[in-house]
């Protein structure tokens, strides 16, 4: 695709709906991974609940049950505006590509979307209209259709980052198989990071509360309970977030090799190739940053999995890229990329080590009075929202300049007559608007968190069913 | 298989029509819920006629908005790109109202509970009318040119037919809205709902009627009304005597089958295009130019056939778990969460006439009359008018 003269508006509109979409999708992805991760464990709380009959579980379903509630709300309305954006300012984009990555956002609504939202008004509302066994069915089917709905939109997105299944006609990509579109290596692997991820968030939110609880003379044997399960969640999950995330990067640095080359600001090609911890500089205009303590063999390793792999550097892939491509820049922010990278990696490992600690206390059976875990585990809570962040701004910043790899780029993907004002007004009410509900939705979430239990039932009232869960 | 575009352009149809009829009267319990509700409780008890299902009924619009994505790219980035501003209007009013059902109970100050009701009223408005003034947009014709690209400003979407059909909507949504809360509530709010429903549905009578006669004209050359227009008209005469009758169910039925025809009668006078240029007719989106490519819809057909009906069902099995209706006493303690909800169903025993005239006492009137199943309908026992 040619690189077309473009008056300097168009540059604006498309820095402008780059950010309102940035923006919208990393506000979407606070509250998704809180979602699944926190539907899982509530749906675990109440299968406790539903086998051993303890009071306590009830107590404690009910109890982070409220917190995805208040998440879900927020998350499902975000999630309309990342739907009915691609049309808005993404026309050609849409228009080009709707045949593939509409497909995947079709079946979502169909298949998880429904399933989702139709069984969290069943479960809220359900609890003394159904049995306890469809009951506790409603939760596993919200947990089953939210992880589902996130397989539909990493089909889709990993299309985006590695196009397959399609048959170019006249400039144009069809769709002519759409199961290698669901077992595209990129959606298998970022689909698995997506679910570990959540479950680490959910488990580090569900954790953070039950310490901040047990550190503020909360029921002491039942948040040691619902700490205990979040960090038996949270040491596997965080664990795989590690592991799954390197193996992605392989993946992604065999389709995206700028992707990975500019993650380590790695200009020239080397072999064995060293991972830098720091550097001081950097970025697209400085080739010869001070880069502080080289690891050997760690990016040969981290890259290709072997240990002598080799790493194409950025200039001889901008070289072939113009060759093949047509000339252009097509080298990503290289800022962005290193220190995203390393931004990711360096608090997953901290929220490893975090989560080790803990499950070395609960060995010790000290976890409920340690206060210094306590304290970080309530501070803790930040790093999986800073480490997805980070992660995405890898993924779809180091896409660019595409916006489908080899296919179309982000500058000819825009609605061609969406104006900048239009722009600005939706850039302004969105973030407006955003802001709000998230300071909203943050103090709620606090409020929530520390309130008391609710309280435990009575003997005579156990086979009553319990109160349902009103607006 | 054959030629799937007309299919998907049913299915399409068929996913609006379905976001209307249900999402409808979540609308209108929206708007009027701060209308039957004299006091806080009665306007909890109201928001929670619909609570458990207006998520599920919001989905409706998702898919659609994805499918016609999928199935109609082309229509799907000329109509979201062009109605660009219209588009963030509807989802400033679809956020807000969304985040108010959850947020409104969870603080117990009364000026943040005002708050949320007055953004759940005004989402509830504006989001059927923003959608309203595109569809009648699609059939009246904006201008587009050859490129397929909406060329016009953000005012001229706000032409005379289209802003009436949003209002129509908006109409329909309310009548709809009124009937479903007679329809599920109990007691004094039962009697206000009912009032609002015969208030508002000679309104929407002759706004339907205008409705039908107009896009009739406006997609047609031909002297007689066509079945679903005359459908529209009838179903809509239907409910203004089902609910001066009151008969709750069939008074629902009938706004449900005025909503649905209403629906239906603009996507067939669209049909085969799907936005009319008013530039030059020649430039129109039709089913054809804007269509995805014969394999996605053939992937996209299997998935709908063996879920469409998978959804149906369990979302009719969720009306019929959430079948009984509310009354004001389950939210009549501080906290309805944690005190114990009526678990048995409310007593059938005869109903005793509605008094007269509601006075100021039934609002906090320690006894209310009874309950009475959905299934005893006001009309035999209820005051006549």
């Amino acid at each position: 695709m040619g690189l077309l003269r473009r008056p300097k508006g168009a540059r604006v509109r498309l820095d402008l709906a780059r950010w309102q979409f940035a923006f919208t999708t990393i506000n979407h992805f606070f509250f998704i991974p809180i979602t699944i991760g926190l539907a899982f464990l509530t749906a675990l709380l109440q299968t406790a609940w539903h086998r051993n009959h303890q009071d306590e579980y009830l107590r404690l379903t009910r109890f982070f049950g409220t917190l995805l509630v208040i998440n879900v709300a927020i998350g499902v309305v975000t999630g309309i505006v990342q739907e009915f954006e691609f049309g808005m300012n993404w026309g050609a984009y849409s228009r080009l590509v709707g045949n593939i990555f509409g497909a995947p956002l079709a079946m979502e609504g169909l298949a998880a979307f429904f399933l989702e939202s139709t069984f969290l008004g069943l479960w809220l509302f359900g609890w003394d209209k159904l049995s306890r066994r469809v009951h506790l069915l409603c939760i596993w089917l919200v947990s089953f259709g939210s992880a589902l709905s996130a397989a539909f939109i990493m089909a889709a997105n990993s299309w985006m980052q590695h196009p397959v299944g399609y048959v170019m006609v006249k400039g144009k990509p069809v769709l002519n198989d759409i199961w290698a579109v669901f077992t595209n290596p990129v959606f298998v692997w970022g689909y698995s990071k997506v679910l570990v991820v959540s479950l680490t968030t959910g488990a580090a939110v569900m954790l953070a509360v039950s310490a901040w609880q047990l550190r503020h003379g909360g029921d002491r044997p039942v948040f040691t309970k619902s700490a205990r399960l979040a960090l038996i969640v949270l040491v596997p999950a965080i664990l795989f977030t590690l592991l799954i995330g390197d193996e992605l990067g392989v993946i992604e640095g065999r389709y995206q090799p700028m992707k990975i080359a500019a993650a380590e600001a790695q200009w020239t090609t080397c072999q064995p190739c060293s991972f830098s911890l720091f550097q001081i500089g950097g970025g697209n205009n400085d080739q010869t940053p001070t880069q502080i303590i080289e690891v050997p063999h760690l990016l040969s390793l981290l890259a290709t999995n072997s240990w002598n792999g080799k790493v194409v550097g950025l200039n001889p892939l901008q070289q072939q890229y113009s060759k093949q491509f047509g000339s252009g820049y097509y080298v990503p922010n290289v800022f962005i990329q290193y220190w995203s990278m390393r931004a990711m990696a360096y608090l997953g490992a901290l929220v490893l080590l975090i989560s080790l600690w803990g499950l070395w206390l609960i060995r010790r059976g000290k976890l409920a009075t340690s206060r210094v875990f306590l304290w970080v585990a309530v501070w803790a809570v930040v790093l999986p929202f800073v480490m997805n962040t980070a992660g995405w701004l890898l993924t779809e910043s180091g896409r660019q300049p595409w916006i489908v790899q080899g296919i179309m780029l982000t500058k000819n993907g825009i609605s061609p007559t969406v104006s900048t004002p239009w722009l600005w007004i939706s850039i302004i009410a969105f973030v407006a608007l955003y802001g709000t509900l998230g300071t909203v939705d943050f103090l709620l979430m606090l409020k929530y968190s520390r309130k008391e239990l609710p309280p435990p039932r009575a003997e005579a009232d156990a086979d009553v069913p319990v109160p349902a869960v009103q607006y | 298989m054959g030629n799937l575009i007309p299919f998907w352009f049913i299915v399409i149809a068929v996913l609006w029509t379905g976001f209307f009829v249900l999402e409808g009267f979540d609308f209108g319990v929206g708007m009027l819920h701060s209308f039957v509700g004299r006091d806080d409780v009665d306007r909890r008890a109201a928001i929670n006629t619909i609570g458990p299902l207006w998520d599920g009924n919001e989905v409706w619009l998702i898919v659609a908005g994805a499918s016609m994505f999928a199935a109609f790219p082309g229509w799907y980035a000329t109509m979201f790109s062009g109605l660009y501003l219209a588009m963030v209007l509807l989802l400033i009013s679809l956020i807000i109202r969304g985040v108010a059902f959850e947020y409104r109970g969870k603080r117990d100050a009364s000026q943040w509970r005002r708050t949320w009701d007055v953004a759940l009223t005004v989402g509830s408005l504006l989001a059927p009318f923003v959608i309203g003034v595109a569809l009648g947009d699609l059939l009246h014709g904006l201008p587009i040119n050859s490129s397929q690209n909406y060329t016009g400003s953000f005012w001229e979407l706000f032409q005379p037919y289209a802003v009436y059909t949003g209002v129509t909507l908006v109409l329909i949504c309310l009548l709809h809205g009124a009937t479903f809360m007679s329809l599920k509530t109990t007691g004094s709010m039962r009697e206000r709902s009912g009032r609002l429903a015969r208030q508002v549905a000679p309104i929407t009578a002759a706004a339907v009627i205008g409705f039908a006669i107009w896009t009739h004209v406006s997609s047609t050359g031909t002297f007689f009304l066509r079945p679903l227009e005359l459908l529209a008209i009838l179903a809509v005469l239907a409910a203004v005597w089902l609910v001066y009758e009151r008969r709750d169910g069939f008074a629902f039925a009938a706004t449900a089958v005025t909503m649905a025809s209403c629906i239906v009668s603009i996507f067939v006078g669209l049909y085969p295009n799907v936005m009319v240029s008013s530039t030059n007719p020649a430039y129109s989106l039709t089913v054809d130019n804007t269509a995805s490519e014969p394999y996605s819809l053939h992937a996209m057909t299997v998935v709908v056939i063996i879920f469409l009906p998978i959804v149906l069902v369990y979302q009719c099995w969720t009306y019929y778990v959430f079948r009984r209706r509310i009354s004001r006493e389950q939210f009549a303690a501080p906290d309805a969460a944690a005190a114990p909800a009526p678990s048995v169903p409310p007593p059938s025993v005869p109903a005793q006439p509605l008094p007269a005239r509601e006075g100021p006492s039934n609002a906090t009137s320690g006894t209310p009359p009874p309950a009475r199943s959905r299934w005893m309908r006001g009309g035999r026992h209820g005051r006549k008018l």
